[in-house]
């Protein structure tokens, strides 16, 4: 298992450094310099490229941003004056995060549930009913939901604030929006795989020795049926992390997502980079945690290799 | 009435009936277009599927108007029989800029999902037939690559190689061929071992024609369900990317774009988003039902 751990966290870690160096290359072949919208005379761009180190050729910038990063100093921002990356993200990352951790509280134990429901009820009303909303869910992107629940609760009906983060009535309709296509897929999956483990021979066991159907289904049906759906938990943060680019625009969250798309239309370098690298490194992380999960309730995957 | 001996006669065994096959022997294909056809919902699927590749074809033929032309004398007008879906803000005709968007996103969508099949069939073919150092090459950089999220990798390039039809399908190729060739490998490594495989190389076949003629054919099922599962998730990312203003940019339209320049202007004029919304929810949801229904037709062993 320590083996295991040790090889998970050593590809993360290659990961975020090539992220990291494929950002910096990236950010640097983007047309434009960060000041090329402001009007100012060449002396005062070649002092303020001087100012931010842009003047320095590139191996010598990228080892100095390197050296930083290891020490999780991601520079000033270019855009707004005198304000860290490492602030601007710690100043909009609780709105994100709670939203995410909403969200994903949401789908998850809503499409567990849906997903069972479906599974015991097979090929009944209540399967096709979850299986609808299900397909619904995957079809239908998030800034669509977003805007129509916007549109119909906070506009139309007037029952919910339109937009900004403040109460929890606030954040009823981002969660919803942001929510509802994850928690499709889980259904989804939590249905397929309930049904495929119904048939196993240890439910016949189960059965045979005198459970009761409330049991068998708890005990063994779920607690087994459960453990692709961890698998998919890193991917699903990564789909709701992207989710909240937009639905945090429709709602006008001050959030990440929001600061991230600003910052690649204002040519922002420090902060693209920053962000991405942030992004990056946090879903990584998460992948590793879930492979670690998964590796702890699956002794299959652990042995294995 | 008595049964006697006589009524039965001894007719023995007819050596050629016997052998011969009496139903028409039918291919993988034809066997899997029977049970597509049996399925409802899939159907319905490819019908409207087509229906909209169609419209995107004719949609815009249909009225006098063209999707970018500005017409600042009628701007802002709600759906009637002159402009069908209304006009924007530029007096531009909706109905042409929806159909026109149709043809954009469905183009992004199956370019793209067949642009990284296509890369993924070659990689991961070659990395699951020789297998070895190449193998393990390969592999290593699909792994640290795959888990850099894709939506992110994305954004990059589209900021560095800017907007337009052209860089997302290449921003979307380039990220997605990944996991494509990780499913292609696995599938190749599964049927090397086969004996069809071993009396083809007894029989003198080269690697070229296994890989062309065997490996491939046989693992074009799992590819094409795949393949179709690509088109909505590049529909998706396209119209993503537009709504957050990375994507396809006005005059150019496409449902994403559409959907985003209709949220600006929500409070007054709801349909503007709702149309598009309502076309691209549409046809994510025909695709995903057509491609459930392909993969349960391609592959029996998957049914549940």
């Amino acid at each position: 298992m320590f083996r295991y751990i040790l090889k998970r966290f050593f590809v993360s870690l290659i990961t975020i450094w090539i992220l990291a160096t494929l950002t910096f290359f990236l950010v640097r072949i983007l047309p434009g310099d960060p000041f090329t919208s402001e009007k100012i005379t060449p002396e005062i761009k070649a002092n303020m490229m001087k100012y931010y180190g842009l003047d320095k050729p590139l191996p010598v910038q990228y080892a100095t941003y390197m050296g930083n990063l290891v020490k999780g100093d991601m520079g000033y921002s270019l855009r707004y004056k005198n304000r860290e990356v490492n602030n601007i993200i710690a100043d909009a990352f609780p709105a994100s995060a709670e939203l995410g951790i909403r969200s994903l509280a949401f789908s998850v134990t809503v499409g567990l549930i849906l997903g069972i429901i479906a599974a015991l009820n097979h090929n009944k009303g209540w399967d096709y009913a979850s299986m609808v909303i299900a397909v619904i869910g995957v079809s239908v992107p998030s800034f669509v939901i977003g805007a129509l629940v916007q549109y119909l609760f906070g506009i139309h009906w007037k029952l919910l604030p339109v937009a900004q983060w403040k109460s929890f009535a606030h954040t009823i309709m981002p969660t919803f929006s942001l929510g509802l296509g994850t928690l499709a897929l889980i259904a989804r999956l939590m249905r397929t795989s309930m049904l495929e483990v119904v048939g196993q021979d240890y439910i016949k066991t189960a059965k045979a020795k005198g459970l009761s159907p409330a049991q068998v289904t708890i005990k063994h049906q779920i607690r087994n049926a459960i453990l692709p759906v961890v698998t998919v938990l890193g991917p699903l943060v990564a789909a709701l992390l992207t989710g909240t680019f937009v639905v945090e625009q429709i709602f006008a969250i001050p959030g990440l997502g929001r600061h991230y798309v600003l910052s690649i239309q204002n040519l922002d370098y420090t902060m693209v980079m920053g962000l991405t690298i942030f992004f990056g490194a946090f879903l990584v992380f998460m992948n590793f945690i879930v492979d670690i999960a998964y590796g702890l309730v699956d002794p299959r995957i652990r042995v294995g290799k | 009435m008595e049964i006697s001996r006589e009524k039965f006669k001894h007719v023995g065994i007819n050596e050629e009936k016997s052998q011969s096959i009496v139903r028409p022997s039918m291919t993988y294909w034809q066997d899997a277009w029977r049970r597509l056809k049996k399925n409802k919902i899939a159907m319905l699927g490819l019908i409207v599927i087509i229906v909209m590749t169609i419209m995107s074809i004719i949609g815009p033929m249909m009225v006098p108007y063209n999707h970018s032309d500005n017409d600042l004398s009628n701007t802002d007008q709600s759906p009637n029989s002159e402009h069908w879906f209304g006009t924007d803000d530029l007096g531009r005709d909706l109905w042409a800029r929806v159909w026109m968007g149709a043809r954009v996103s469905l183009f992004i969508g199956l370019m793209a999902a067949l642009l990284d099949t296509l890369i993924g069939i070659l990689v991961g073919g070659v990395s699951g037939f020789y297998g070895g150092k190449i193998d393990m090459l390969i592999m290593r950089f699909i792994d640290v690559m795959i888990a850099i999220p894709s939506m992110i990798f994305i954004i990059l390039i589209m900021v560095i190689v800017g907007s337009g039809v052209v860089p997302i399908i290449i921003s979307f190729a380039i990220t997605g061929w990944l996991s494509m060739a990780r499913l292609v490998r696995g599938q190749i490594l599964q049927l090397k071992e086969q004996e069809f495989v071993l009396a083809a190389r007894t029989l003198g076949a080269n690697s070229s024609r296994l890989i062309l003629r065997h490996l491939i054919p046989n693992t074009l099922g799992v590819i094409i369900v795949s393949l179709t599962m690509r088109i909505p998730s590049a529909i998706f990312t396209e119209a993503f990317l537009s709504f957050i203003g990375l994507g396809v940019k006005p005059p150019m339209s496409s449902w994403g774009q559409l959907a985003s320049s209709g949220a600006a202007v929500l409070r007054v004029f709801p349909y503007r988003l709702f149309i598009p919304a309502f076309f691209i929810s549409i046809t994510m949801l025909s695709l995903n039902l057509f491609g459930d229904g392909l993969r349960d037709a391609l592959d029996p062993r998957l049914r549940k």
